[in-house]
């Protein structure tokens, strides 16, 4: 193909364009297309449920406050992880994630299991003063999440957005949940979240 | 992955790494048919270009980093459903750790099992290894010196909310535990809380108002006596506090009694059971079970 030298590729961009977006393209096409069709990848482990109005709020507080910045939820598949947090991650139980949390550096422990691991009111006192708990932690203390309330304007909004992605939320669910979260405080709401965390499989 | 994504998946792999190899083979060849370098056809300024293919150490690591993806792929899984020439898998990679661990440790581990807990309380490296259970799984609440915290335990200290026998200690971990103090504010009033507080602080033989002390208990009587006991002596059947040792879970000031008269306690101990195997749970109980001595409190209570 004496057309395609070097030469001749370095004179015309649009040429060299078209051949960069191949070259990208095609590890796109292998490493992601795929993925879309693969069952093991797109559906919910068994006995999972989507998370509840007061849930998902408090998700999205986990988000606001960057707790994914120094906190993974992704236990990878090493002896040494699997016996300090349990089960490895498995790709079905983030199905519903929208997006998904798994972070990608550890300040803190991973807390992709950390559900039922410690009761609701360490959850609260840890956010709310960590080092009156475990005084050696660095993790910054969360107390304005303990004045202020749930904001439930946009619940519905959110359910329905995120059935759309495929989450099977019903009817009721939207219509009831800026009801469900009303009068919560955020604490709660992150709390009520945290405790959901890895608990559809068995940590062991 | 279904048959015809692997298959799309194979092709287009080898098809870019016939392309690359093409690239390379392709762009190295030297375009003066005389050998040497060739200047290119433009100038600018007087400044001309020599149009020198790659050196050939630069082509050949590319052809070796073409040759390596062939190999890598070859063996390890990444075409298609192709599980690769030596099967290594994640999950296979981790049990495989998992079982060279467990034939390193198991025979310990098997040996503590049969140890009785009192004995193993004294094995120095058992100790050791409780101390290393304790902090990842028990520290976050209890403290990692076993300190505990306001609401958590101090474990040092010989006073224990469920028994500290080594079967009560072991139930503690594997089922955990639920206090359930009702709050008494609604019925007691704030008098009601005020004086019952007096009575609660008379037990433990600290200062308090006598009067106010025995109009408490009356109410001691009524609401307190069927967990906490007539002496005050707790129970700990029920994680009832002893209120006559002075040591207290939530705290001792007169406002923190009052608190607790007034809004309830129920503390929870998270069950253990799913996260630790039979071993580590002996281990645990025995390393909690002598922590007060290790820690030189005067006798389990």
């Amino acid at each position: 193909m004496p057309m395609l030298t070097h030469d001749r590729i370095e004179r015309h961009t649009g040429l060299m364009v078209a051949l960069i977006l191949v070259v990208i393209s095609f590890g796109g096409l292998v490493q992601i297309l795929p993925l879309f069709s693969d069952r093991e990848l797109t559906e919910p482990i068994e006995g999972m449920t989507p998370l509840t109005a007061l849930e998902l709020e408090g998700r999205d507080i986990y988000i606001r406050e960057g707790c994914h910045v120094c906190h993974t939820q992704k236990i990878r598949a090493l002896r040494t992880e699997v016996e300090r947090y349990g089960h490895y991650s498995v790709a079905g139980e983030f199905v519903w994630d929208h997006p998904f949390m798994w972070g990608s550096k550890r300040t803190g422990p991973d807390l992709a299991r950390v559900g039922g691991r410690y009761s609701d009111d360490w959850q609260l006192q840890h956010l709310y003063d960590p080092r009156s708990l475990v005084p050696e932690s660095n993790m910054p203390a969360y107390p304005w999440l303990f004045e202020r309330e749930v904001n439930n304007r946009h619940t519905a909004r959110k359910l329905t957005v995120l059935r759309r992605l495929g989450v099977p939320y019903t009817d009721e669910q939207i219509e009831t949940a800026a009801d469900d979260v009303a009068g919560y405080t955020e604490a709660e709401a992150l709390v009520a979240y945290l405790q959901t965390l890895g608990t559809a499989i068995p940590r062991r | 992955m279904s048959t015809g994504w692997s298959l799309f998946v194979i092709i287009v792999t080898f098809g870019m790494l016939a392309g690359f190899t093409w690239l390379v083979l392709n762009t190295r060849r030297i375009q003066d048919p005389d050998g040497g370098s060739k200047l290119n056809d433009h100038e600018f300024d007087g400044i001309t270009e020599l149009d020198t293919p790659m050196p050939d150490w630069f082509s050949f690591m590319f052809l070796a980093s073409i040759a390596f993806a062939v190999i890598y792929l070859a063996l390890y899984p990444g075409l298609g459903n192709f599980p690769g020439l030596l099967g290594w898998s994640a999950a296979d990679a981790l049990e495989q750790d998992q079982r060279r661990a467990e034939a390193r440790h198991g025979p310990l581990f098997q040996r503590y099992l049969r140890t009785p807990v009192e004995e193993l309380a004294e094995d120095p490296q058992a100790v050791r290894m409780g101390q290393r259970l304790f902090g990842n799984y028990c520290a976050q609440c209890h403290g990692s010196a076993a300190q505990g915290a306001p609401g958590f335990p101090n474990l040092t200290d010989g006073h224990w909310s469920w028994g500290g026998t080594p079967a009560q200690i072991r139930t503690t971990l594997v089922n955990g535990r639920q206090a359930a103090m009702p709050a008494w504010g609604p019925v007691l009033g704030d008098d009601g809380v005020a004086d019952t507080t007096e009575f609660v602080l008379s037990l433990a033989g600290r200062d308090h108002d006598a009067d106010a002390a025995e109009r408490g208990s009356v109410h001691y009587q009524q609401l307190c006596v069927a967990c906490h006991g007539p002496e005050g002596r707790g129970n700990t059947a029920l994680g009832a506090g002893d209120l006559t040792t002075g040591v207290y879970l939530y705290g001792g000031s007169r406002e923190t009694i009052a608190t607790t008269l007034r809004q309830g306690r129920n503390g929870v101990m998270p069950a253990q059971r799913d996260v630790l195997d039979e071993a580590r749970l002996h281990i645990l109980t025995a390393y909690v079970y002598g922590l007060p001595k290790r820690h030189g409190a005067s006798e389990p209570q």
